[in-house]
């Protein structure tokens, strides 16, 4: 986030686009609601009816992967009706005539034919954006996970510097990240291209730098694969081994089956897990892993905040931290790495980063820090790019054209099928499958169809249904409910034996290797009926 | 400004409330609907103080302060006033300090304690039974005392609306939704409520007979669930080796709110599913092994496959799950260790 969650609460104008945070982050929705109730406006833009709708002054329910569209239909607007803030694109941005320059090409009514919108909704969406002093947007996966995951973020920093919105309280471009320390593994370089704290690993003075802090005579500067690549280079052996830490990957990545043929194709495979998953029976070998109550260490928030880890727990039988694992390989691989612990691990992370070099445990014993937290002295960054001085200097604008997903909806597979979280689960259930209570409001996935495509397939809530890609099926309980727009069905990828996953389609954004989760073309098929059951109108995502 | 309280001068900020001025300066005011978050409403009646000038008693939580204003917390028609109110309180319902999961911890016990109240003097109505509909919450209506905490915070900290008060008179009472049990209603179950409940009406259901307030050690730490990194407390019981329960802490950025994963999805390292030992597939089957066998093992095979193939056929992934140590650990051994920069994570998946 470029900003802070506590800021939301005081924004004027807050612009929610492919976030379900209700579910997925409930309190920063919290905050949400709050401003709203303080009179905020708030603009809830997703092609489902989730429950933030219930506090929305709008919703709109724009096409599945028309983000691009819609976007550069607003700024079109918005240039039309000079509403842009001129003196910001002047004195902070570097090539306003880029974007004056797609936005003429995207006038309300080409805008409205691609994402579906009405050109009234619209203009009142611009509108409301245009005369606001300050505008808050918050996204989530529904914008990163499509082939144009990239060009769907750069779009909303587009729209962002052409109102002026980058570099001011309560304003700014937030992703919201999924997972409590995704964030930190970014910071902490667990990334193919840089070291911690974002330096590439291309650049010879910073590779020379590590390479001297590290003690080792020099450091690859090509840099590696990206996930989905890794894995696919199991296949043709360009990957022999995999060390993987923490991640149920056959049940998290997309086509299930494709990623269990590269697992099984690995000559090494190492899991370091805290329980068994469908991950777990393709390794060659098991660490057992600490849990996060089992060690100390430190989180990255979504707010940049770093924040303390403590161990509370023992852990069970022989599981160790991971820095103790890798420790002892690298002993036995010829290298002393230094890790005796966690704090001595962070104070070596500390001493060749800049932005985090402020950041010691001592400090963030009671209250985590922001980064950019360069000295001792310094008290954290609650915003960046403070009067619109960015961190390169000025904002660059990014040409965006629209383009379609990777699949559509065709006459074999009508329906598009979408996925994300529920409330009452994480991720792939390895923690909340092992918590008493959350199984048992939430037992089983279920398949979110809309009424009137329910009503042609003779489909009613809880009867079972065979849903189908190009790439699998799943059998799933259906919830006919008007949360997904006609055409749309949707289920998350929580349970392993009825899995999204297993028909989501392996098509990647080409910058970031994001797979487009959100589309995949799907038919689907009643097979028996089933016990149903009453549904009263209920705001918690539950039927 | 300034204010005399009990024959004191304090300074003061001028908007404060009589009880949040006292509170500032460590002048005790006993109050039960009161709480920083929910704020001042006059309910309870216990915060009662006299004002000179005003007429009767005020309650200190709604009357902001004055200049040169000179109160009285304590005297003998106070702690008269107090104790009626607070014995009325306590006779309408069933506070069974015995057992009850708050107790320790408990305001409405607090303020009983220093006033001196034994017992209740009034008859008291009939038992009622505890709504134990919900998954992770519990309430007993005996033990409510109205103060609305519990219903200002679902709506106005969290903002869930589904509490409110149902019925008149003498049958008011908390209710979720339109008076549906806890577990069919619109309820959330990310347990704000719980943690403003100034007595034992509301509690947490998984905690209960699990340890005592005083015999539970705190602990801060951060949530190990979605980005936003929620800072809680964890109660452990040390011996047990288990977290009993998790409240919010409201000194954070989040205000002591948390979701229903957060506040209640704690259990999970307990679970007897746990991988506990290093394990190696021989002949086909993983098969439990000793760390030094597992870590010899693993590295001999890197350093053979590697020697063969070069760096570049070795992959890493760390984690959105695990601490920053551990992800800053993978990325160093990848890139120093075996000399190659295929180290991702879940980032994109």
């Amino acid at each position: 986030m470029t900003n802070s969650i506590r800021e939301l609460e005081d924004a004027k104008v807050i612009f929610v686009i492919g976030s379900n945070m209700t579910e997925a982050h409930p309190v920063i929705s919290y905050y949400v609601k709050r401003a709203v109730q303080k009179g905020a406006i708030l603009i809830v833009n997703d092609p489902r009816r989730i429950d933030l709708v219930n506090w929305a002054t709008m919703h709109i329910q724009h096409k599945v992967g028309t983000d691009v569209a819609y976007i550069n239909g607003l700024m079109h607007e918005i240039f039309a009706n000079g509403w842009a803030k001129e003196e910001y694109l002047r004195e902070c941005t570097e090539n306003p005539e880029v974007i004056r320059e797609v936005a003429a090409a995207y006038p309300l009514e080409r805008a409205s034919a691609i994402c579906e919108v009405p050109i009234e909704q619209m203009k009142e969406v611009a509108r409301i954006l245009g005369e606001a002093e300050a505008v808050s947007v918050c996204y989530t996966l529904g914008i990163t996970e499509h082939i144009c995951g990239t060009d769907n973020v750069k779009t909303l920093a587009n729209l962002q510097m052409v109102l002026g919105n980058i570099g001011k309280r309560s304003a700014g471009l937030n992703p919201l990240r999924g997972q409590n320390n995704v964030q930190g593994a970014c910071d902490m370089g667990a990334l193919p291209d840089v070291f911690h704290n974002y330096q590439p690993v291309a650049n010879p003075e910073v590779s020379a730098k590590i390479a001297k802090a590290w003690g080792v005579d020099k450091l690859p500067t090509k840099p590696g694969y990206k996930k989905p690549t890794i894995i696919d280079k199991a296949l043709d052996g360009g990957t022999k081994i995999l060390y993987c830490v923490g991640d149920n990957a056959v049940q998290s990545d997309p086509h299930m089956a494709h990623t269990i043929r590269a697992m099984q194709s690995l000559e090494l495979f190492i899991v370091c897990d805290i329980f068994p998953n469908i991950t777990t029976p393709y390794a060659h070998v098991i660490f057992p892993d600490t849990s996060w109550a089992e060690e100390d260490g430190t989180f990255s928030n979504t707010e940049r905040r770093m924040q303390r880890v403590r161990k509370v727990l023992t852990p069970p039988g022989e599981a160790r931290p991971h820095w103790w694992v890798l420790q002892e390989l690298g002993k036995r691989l010829g290298k002393d790495l230094g890790f005796t612990s966690a704090n001595a691990i962070w104070e070596d992370m500390r001493s060749s980063s800049t932005g985090f070099a402020g950041i010691t445990w001592e400090r963030i014993h009671q209250y985590g820090l922001q980064w950019p937290c360069p000295t001792l002295q310094h008290p954290g960054t609650p915003f960046l790019h403070a009067q619109g001085r960015f961190s390169r200097g000025k904002g660059l604008f990014h040409a965006v054209e629209w383009i379609p997903p990777a699949e559509w909806a065709d006459e074999e597979y009508p329906f598009v099928l979408s996925t994300g979280r529920r409330l009452w689960h994480y991720h792939t259930r390895t923690q909340t499958g092992n918590v008493a209570g959350l199984e048992a409001i939430f037992p089983e996935e279920l398949l979110e169809i809309n009424p009137e495509d329910a009503e042609k397939l003779g489909i009613s809530s809880g009867d079972m249904v065979r849903v189908s890609s190009r790439r699998g099926s799943i059998e799933v309980k259906a919830w006919v409910t008007d949360r997904s727009p006609r055409g749309v069905c949707w289920c998350a990828f929580h349970f392993e034996d009825a899995c999204a996953n297993v028909l989501t389609n392996n098509a990647f954004d080409p910058v970031t290797e994001t797979a487009e989760y959100k589309v995949s073309a799907v038919k689907i098929k009643k097979i028996s009926d089933g016990v149903g059951w009453d549904t009263p109108i209920r705001r918690q995502a539950r039927p | 400004m300034n204010i005399e309280l009990n024959g004191k001068i304090y300074e003061v900020e001028p908007g404060q409330t009589i009880l949040e001025a006292a509170r500032s300066h460590g002048v005790y005011i006993p109050t039960l609907c009161y709480h920083a978050k929910t704020g001042g409403v006059g309910k309870c009646r216990v915060c009662v103080v006299e004002v000179e000038g005003m007429r009767g008693i005020v309650t200190a939580c709604t009357v902001q302060v004055g200049e040169d204003m000179k109160i009285v917390t304590e005297s003998p028609s106070l702690r008269k006033h107090r104790k009626m109110v607070v014995d009325l309180l306590l006779s309408a319902g069933h506070h069974d300090c015995l057992s009850c999961a708050q107790c320790g911890n408990c305001e409405l016990q607090d303020v009983a304690y220093s006033l001196g109240l034994t017992h209740p003097s009034f008859p008291q109505p009939e038992r009622k039974p505890e709504d134990l509909s919900s998954e992770f919450l519990v309430f007993d209506e005996t033990k409510c005392i109205q103060c609305g905490r519990c219903i200002q915070g679902d709506n106005c900290t969290v903002i869930n609306d589904t509490l409110g008060f149902a019925y008149r008179g003498a049958d008011t009472k908390v209710s979720f939704d339109h008076d549906l049990p806890i577990g069919s209603s619109s309820c959330v179950q990310c347990g704000e409520c719980v943690q403003l409940c100034p007595t034992g009406a509301l509690t947490d259901k998984k905690a209960r007979g699990l340890g005592r307030n005083w015999e539970l050690e705190k602990v801060n730490t951060t949530c190990p669930y979605c980005g936003v990194g929620c800072q809680m407390t964890l109660h452990v019981d040390r011996k047990q080796n288990r977290i009993v329960r998790v409240t919010g802490r409201e000194d954070a950025f989040n205000e002591g709110m948390l979701c229903v994963k957060g506040r209640y999805g704690y259990d999970f390292p307990s679970s007897p599913k746990r991988l506990t030992h290093p394990m190696i597939r021989k002949n086909g089957v993983l098969e439990q092994v000793s760390w030094e066998e597992a870590l010899d093992y693993t590295a001999t095979r890197i350093k053979e496959i590697v020697d063969r193939d070069g760096p570049d056929v070795f992959s890493a992934f760390g984690s959105g799950r695990i601490t920053n140590e551990n992800n800053y650990a993978i990325q160093k051994f990848t890139r120093a260790v075996i000399g190659t920069n295929n180290v991702d994570h879940c980032a994109r998946t």
